[in-house]
């Protein structure tokens, strides 16, 4: 059992996950502190998913730990990790889609975050309020087009007052104007002092965010720093453009 | 941000004189049986009987996307358990609550198994855990097999004392399931249990307890079929493992659910009703009365899916007895980003549950 450094809100230490014969994360080390913003850039297949499924305890890896906030939560479920404020959101919205958007807000508010009544409507409605969303606030979840339903992940996700959110493609298949609008509110949350870990494709929506960019390129974690600096690391721009094999 | 803050309405101004309408009604089926026929009364019973049904397995499928088509399987225990505990002994009339407890008790286990599977899994495992029990019942040498036994300790009671503390206890039995089922789903478990069926993972994902919930559902389901087992045998006294156990009984609580309206509170209560409507008319038809059934829950699911209670809720907005959460929007909004504005700021749209 290591023991995470002092500063680390999250880390994870060797981890491995492979599905069948495939191996999908490859010894992966990571960490980050309170408060931190960082990016996960790399081509399709990268593992990044992946990592996010195994930080929010979507699954367990298959060897390695997770820790956070300094306890070990490698083989706590997603609801456990969710009540000691870690959060994610998903790459395919999941909305809860016979529900209205509120009532998908408020499930979060009063399970994810434990509030009571007053108090939970409260929270969903400044999630709403902060997401844009409160006048389809009674619209059926699957009455709502694509963007909505990334906001709705967004928005679901603050109502379970996170520490740390983990961000899976929250701005795919949204148009410019329509991530800059989602990057807007996540530079709120970073007011807010809540640590993200974001994995975009779209990197220069990225950079308006991240202090700190992680490249993955199958299964490994192949740069990691200052967001210019991983952009121009060679390794970064072979992973991307295909160098052929080294 | 926007000025004034916006109010989660619970209910709304037709809801609350419907809660009235329905405390009012209640009162009025306690004192009905001064005015009925013998026979009038207990196929009022039946009707109570079938509510619950109804109402516990829309709460199962409706709200918890727990589909089975195995809950015979509460209904034969509920009937069972009421004929063991009597014959050691027991008030034939306590034995009907204590039966559904122990069916409530019974579940529990059960559940650690068959909440472990999903979807269709769950609804046929469920029938072949129905079919299992009937066999098991059917060695108790007490049910003498397929010959059956009956409730014999009713017996001791003058027949129409004992038809009027059925049609009360069914009364009773009714009115508190229904309204612990409301309460349940109206707070915020009824919110996680919507959650769930809607998207497992994304419920666990914001904090709900996924398999505690479910299991809660599964429980209190199988309590109230229970009861409903057990008052079902003191109405008709006899007991035959083959017409407890049988599949039929979950086939009415799908055509109640589906005719009402799936997933609506009103809409399992409604459907009860028109079952019991088409039964007390038709039911002489014999193999034609089923044929009916079968083409009335085929055209329902061709051209009214929602059910009853669905379609009436969406054309006209009508809320009776809700259980979800509206936001009214003290002005106008001003979202706070500046952004795209909702053409469907105003019009207000209808929700399930």
């Amino acid at each position: 059992m290591t023991s995470p450094p002092d500063a680390a809100i999250l880390s994870a230490a060797g981890i491995h996950k492979h599905f069948g014969a495939l191996v999908v994360l490859d010894d992966v080390d990571f960490a980050m502190g309170a408060g931190e913003a960082v990016g996960i850039v790399g081509p399709n297949g990268a593992g990044k998913t992946t990592l996010l499924s195994v930080l929010s305890g979507a699954f367990p890896p298959s060897s390695g730990t997770v820790s956070f906030k300094g306890s070990d939560v490698t083989l706590l479920p997603a609801t456990r990790r969710c009540r000691l404020g870690l959060v994610r959101t998903h790459q395919v919205p999941k909305p809860f889609a016979g529900m209205t958007t509120f009532e998908n807000v408020f499930v979060a508010a009063s399970h994810g975050a434990g509030l009571q009544r007053d108090e939970a409507y409260e929270e969903a409605l400044g999630s709403l309020r902060l997401c844009g969303m409160l006048g389809v606030a009674n619209r059926r979840a699957e009455t709502l087009g694509l963007l909505d339903r990334k906001r709705l992940e967004l928005a679901r996700a603050l109502a379970a007052r996170p520490t740390l959110l983990l961000l899976d493609e929250i701005g795919g298949g949204l148009t410019d104007g329509e991530a800059g609008e989602l990057v807007g509110t996540i530079k709120e949350l970073r007011r807010r002092k809540i640590g993200i870990v974001w994995i975009e494709h779209i990197v220069h929506i990225l950079l308006q965010v991240a202090e700190r960019l992680i490249c993955m390129d199958a299964g490994k974690i192949i740069a990691d720093g200052e967001p210019q600096a991983v952009m121009a690391d060679p390794e970064v721009i072979r992973a991307y453009l295909g160098g052929g094999p080294k | 941000m926007s000025a004034a803050s916006p109010v989660i309405e619970r209910g709304t101004a037709t809801s609350r004189i419907a809660g009235v309408a329905v405390a009012v009604i209640i009162a009025l089926l306690a004192f009905a049986p001064q005015f009925l026929s013998a026979g009038a009364v207990d196929r009022m019973t039946a009707l109570f009987i079938y509510v619950i049904l109804a109402a516990m397995w829309n709460a199962l499928a409706g709200f918890g996307g727990l589909v089975s088509v195995g809950q015979q399987v509460f209904f034969g225990l509920g009937a069972y358990f009421a004929i063991r505990l009597a014959d050691a002994g027991l008030n034939p009339f306590l034995a009907l609550f204590a039966s559904g407890i122990i069916v409530g008790a019974v579940s529990w286990p059960l559940s650690l198994i068959m909440l472990r599977l999903r979807n269709g899994e769950f609804a046929i495992g469920m029938w072949v855990i129905a079919a299992l029990t009937h066999l098991l019942v059917n060695l108790d040498r007490l049910v003498q097999g397929e010959t059956g036994t009956s409730l014999i300790s009713l017996n001791v009671y003058d027949a129409s004392a004992r038809r009027l503390t059925i049609y009360w206890l069914a009364l009773a039995s009714m009115t508190a399931l229904l309204a612990i089922l409301f309460g349940l789903l109206r707070g915020s478990t009824g919110a996680a249990i919507r959650a769930i069926r809607d998207n497992e993972d994304a419920a666990a994902s914001v904090g709900v307890r996924v398999t505690g919930t479910k299991r809660l559902l599964f429980v209190l389901a199988a309590f109230g079929i229970g009861i409903a087992g057990a008052l079902w045998l003191a109405t008709s006294i006899t007991f035959q493992p083959k017409t407890y156990f049988n599949v039929q009984w979950t086939a009415y609580m799908i055509f109640m659910v589906l005719v009402g309206g799936i997933g609506t509170f009103e809409g399992a209560i409604l459907g009860a009703v028109v079952f019991f409507l088409i039964e007390t008319w038709f039911g002489g038809a014999g193999v034609w009365y089923l044929v009916g059934l079968g083409a009335t829950a085929v055209l329902f699911s061709l051209f009214l899916p929602r059910g009853l209670w669905g379609t009436i809720e969406e054309r006209f907005g009508l809320r009776l007895l809700p259980v979800g959460y509206r936001v009214r929007l003290a002005t106008d909004v001003v979202d706070p980003a500046g952004n795209d504005t909702q053409p469907q700021h105003t019009t207000t749209d209808r929700e399930t549950a």
